[in-house]
């Protein structure tokens, strides 16, 4: 029988499986950050243990950065000493940082692609759930908790048990104003945020590989937020394009054999999967949710569910909880509602092509004076691209700044936050009660449709705005 | 990392689905360098209003004084969304050591057993039945036999659990050590992966 390509990847990486239990899984590359790595560090110093592999290991600050006035010290004191705390044990332990001033500092799962650090074939683990990313890159690549963290410092391995796996096949074509992060909304939406709980995911299908790499980076990513470990895609053309000459891409007569090898990850015909899901790219909408976990979405133009939809006594006690946690009311639209906040950036969509967007619609536009606005690049190399490609004058002269790299308004741990019982159209992974600050109503959606409500303050059918 | 052999207890039922690591410990929690002390802020935003402990929520199970215990009950899809340690490590803090649930999240259930907090799935049914029992009930999960019973009734359920992970709990064994262990294995492999 046929391997699919986790199969190919997960086998060439398992140093021994241990009977009724887990497998020893090599891990090639480790990305750690500032919050999920100081215990591990001080786990090792405990033991007396000196790290495995170093040289597999890239550090950068991002979750607790601010966005403005990098250049000045860190003004929470708690943050200071978490950032000051990773240079140190990086320092220490003969760790690669690209901390804060760096000209490769940014979002840990923006960096590791755009450096070429990631690639395909690889195991990639970070203690951050969103490390799904990098599987757009035919890698396996999954986020840990710090316990993990140390043990890949340990032995440059994890304990994992093998997940089942789960395709979902995209075909046909997107319809225009339909992003990327519109398809993985739809997808979490149709099967629950617990809907991949168990599985590894792998996206195929003509609407896939019609995606760039960046669109393919946001769909991975959201893989956690329906529950998977990970998602993967199969490298191929649009995948070496992006990445030869990239910093880390091997050249010459490596890249020859790597891609020699990395031409043999791909699903075999006749491989099984635990489970298969086809989706029809052309039903799908521009996407918005309205509850508390990612799995509460609908179609921008579409109605908010009603108590009467649903029998389950749990369920309707959490829908009630969430629709007075968002302000909504069951059955009501959204369309049109006002928004005071707009965040784009996050590891789901603050790479180059992302302000691509939004700048094509605000181009020539002023943003309209209610809104206050995040506007934040993953990394320093794509706050440079923007630049460069005179992107930020788009944005000034619609008066929007744009900041400096970092996790910013994703997650309410630095000092970007929405105050509470404020709406924000997020270009980010989670709605979670208080997750952009306590009390704020986050509305997850492609970076389109906050562009749109950059414009008109309201929730738009960015369809509208489009010729 | 404590082991964990058979414990009876009662237990505080949160009757809340998809109940996200944001809520067990929110981030702003996160900037802590060691993992002491996050069980004060267990669902800090759930506990408290306005951040201020001198205001806790009366509607709120830990805010409760009939429900205590070293057992907390969920529903399904437990510990989804990020995969922060620390709200394995704010759980174990508060005194819990076992999680009941229908459903765990992925990366919740690796971090908690690699802390020495036993999550114990169980079907809806038998959650249902745990949620309708009254505040002194008592449940008793043996970890050796793989089951937990709710002791007023009698009702009882097997539990899964792989071998290996078993092991490391009844004995408070953790990976690290193993691995550091098998070191030489680990070269060996990275020789022939060259």
């Amino acid at each position: 029988m046929g391997k699919t390509i986790f199969d190919k990847i997960w086998d060439a990486h398992v140093v021994k499986k241990i009977e009724d239990g887990p497998s020893v899984l090599y891990i090639d590359k480790h990305l750690i950050h500032e919050v999920t790595s100081p215990q591990a560090f001080s786990g090792m110093e405990k033991r007396g243990a000196p790290l495995f592999r170093p040289q597999q290991i890239v550090a950068t600050a991002d979750h607790n950065v601010p966005t403005i006035n990098q250049h000045l010290p860190i003004a929470d004191q708690l943050s200071k000493f978490q950032v000051d705390t990773l240079i140190e044990n990086c320092k220490k332990h003969g760790v690669e940082l690209y901390g804060l001033g760096h000209p490769y500092q940014g979002i840990v799962h923006v960096i590791g692609p755009e450096l070429g650090i990631t690639q395909p074939g690889m195991t990639i683990v970070c203690g951050d759930s969103h490390t799904s990313t990098h599987g757009a890159f035919g890698s396996i690549a999954f986020g840990i908790g710090t316990s993990e963290v140390e043990m890949v410092f340990a032995s440059q391995c994890v304990m994992q048990t093998k997940p089942k796996v789960m395709r979902i096949n995209i075909e046909g074509e997107i319809q225009k104003g339909v992003v990327s992060k519109d398809i993985i909304l739809y997808i979490i939406a149709k099967i629950s945020a617990s809907g991949a709980t168990g599985y590894f995911v792998e996206y195929a299908g003509s609407a896939i590989r019609a995606l760039s790499m960046e669109a393919r980076m946001t769909i991975c990513n959201m893989s956690i937020e329906m529950g998977a470990r990970g998602g993967i895609i199969a490298p191929d053309e649009t995948t070496y394009a992006y990445m030869k000459g990239r910093m880390f891409a091997p050249q010459g007569a490596d890249w020859e054999n790597k891609l020699a090898y990395w031409k043999t990850l791909f699903t075999d015909a006749d491989a099984k999967f635990d489970q298969e899901i086809n989706i029809d790219a052309a039903q799908i909408q521009p996407m918005i949710t309205y509850g508390t976990n990612p799995g509460m979405g609908l179609s921008v133009t579409g109605t908010v569910p009603t108590l009467e939809s649903m029998t389950d006594a749990t369920e309707k006690q959490n829908f009630e909880k969430a629709m007075q946690y968002m302000g909504l009311t069951p059955g009501q639209t959204l369309l049109g509602m006002p928004v005071q906040h707009v965040f784009i950036g996050s590891c789901t969509n603050s790479r180059i092509e992302d302000f691509r967007l939004v700048a094509s619609i605000i181009k020539g536009k002023k943003k309209d004076p209610s809104v206050q606005t995040l506007i934040v690049p993953g990394s320093q190399e794509v706050a440079k691209q923007i630049k460069a490609e005179g992107l930020d004058k788009i944005f000034e002269e619609a008066g929007i700044p744009i900041r400096q790299a970092g996790c910013s308004a994703c997650l309410g741990m630095n000092e970007d936050k929405i105050p509470a019982g404020q709406y924000c159209i997020s270009t980010s992974n989670r709605n979670f009660e208080g997750r952009q600050g306590a009390g704020a109503r986050t509305l997850l959606a492609s970076p389109l449709t906050a562009a749109a409500a950059l414009l008109t303050g309201k929730i738009t059918d960015i369809r509208t705005l489009l010729n | 990392m404590q082991s964990l052999q058979k414990i009876t207890s009662r237990f505080v039922p949160l009757r809340i689905e998809n109940v996200d690591t944001d809520q067990i410990i929110p981030a702003r929690f996160l900037k802590a360098t060691t993992k002491e002390g996050f069980g004060k802020n267990l669902f800090r935003d759930w506990r408290y209003e306005n951040d201020d402990e001198s205001q806790p929520k009366k509607d709120f199970v830990l805010n409760q004084s009939q429900y205590s215990g070293d057992i907390l009950v969920a529903a399904k899809n437990f510990g989804c969304g990020s995969s922060r340690e620390h709200a394995a490590w704010s759980i174990q803090d508060y005194g819990f050591k076992v999680v009941v649930s229908s459903f765990f999240a992925d990366i919740f259930k690796n971090n908690a057993l690699n802390n020495g907090v036993l999550p114990v799935t169980v079907t809806d049914a038998f959650l249902q039945q745990i949620f309708v029992q009254d505040a002194t009930a008592t449940l008793t999960v043996d970890l050796e036999k793989q089951t937990i019973t709710i002791d007023a009734t009698g009702a009882s359920e097997q539990f899964e659990i792989n071998a290996y992970k078993k092991t490391c709990m009844l004995n408070g064994y953790d990976d690290i050590d193993y691995l550091l262990s098998i070191r030489n294995e680990i070269e060996q492999f990275e020789q022939a992966k060259k």
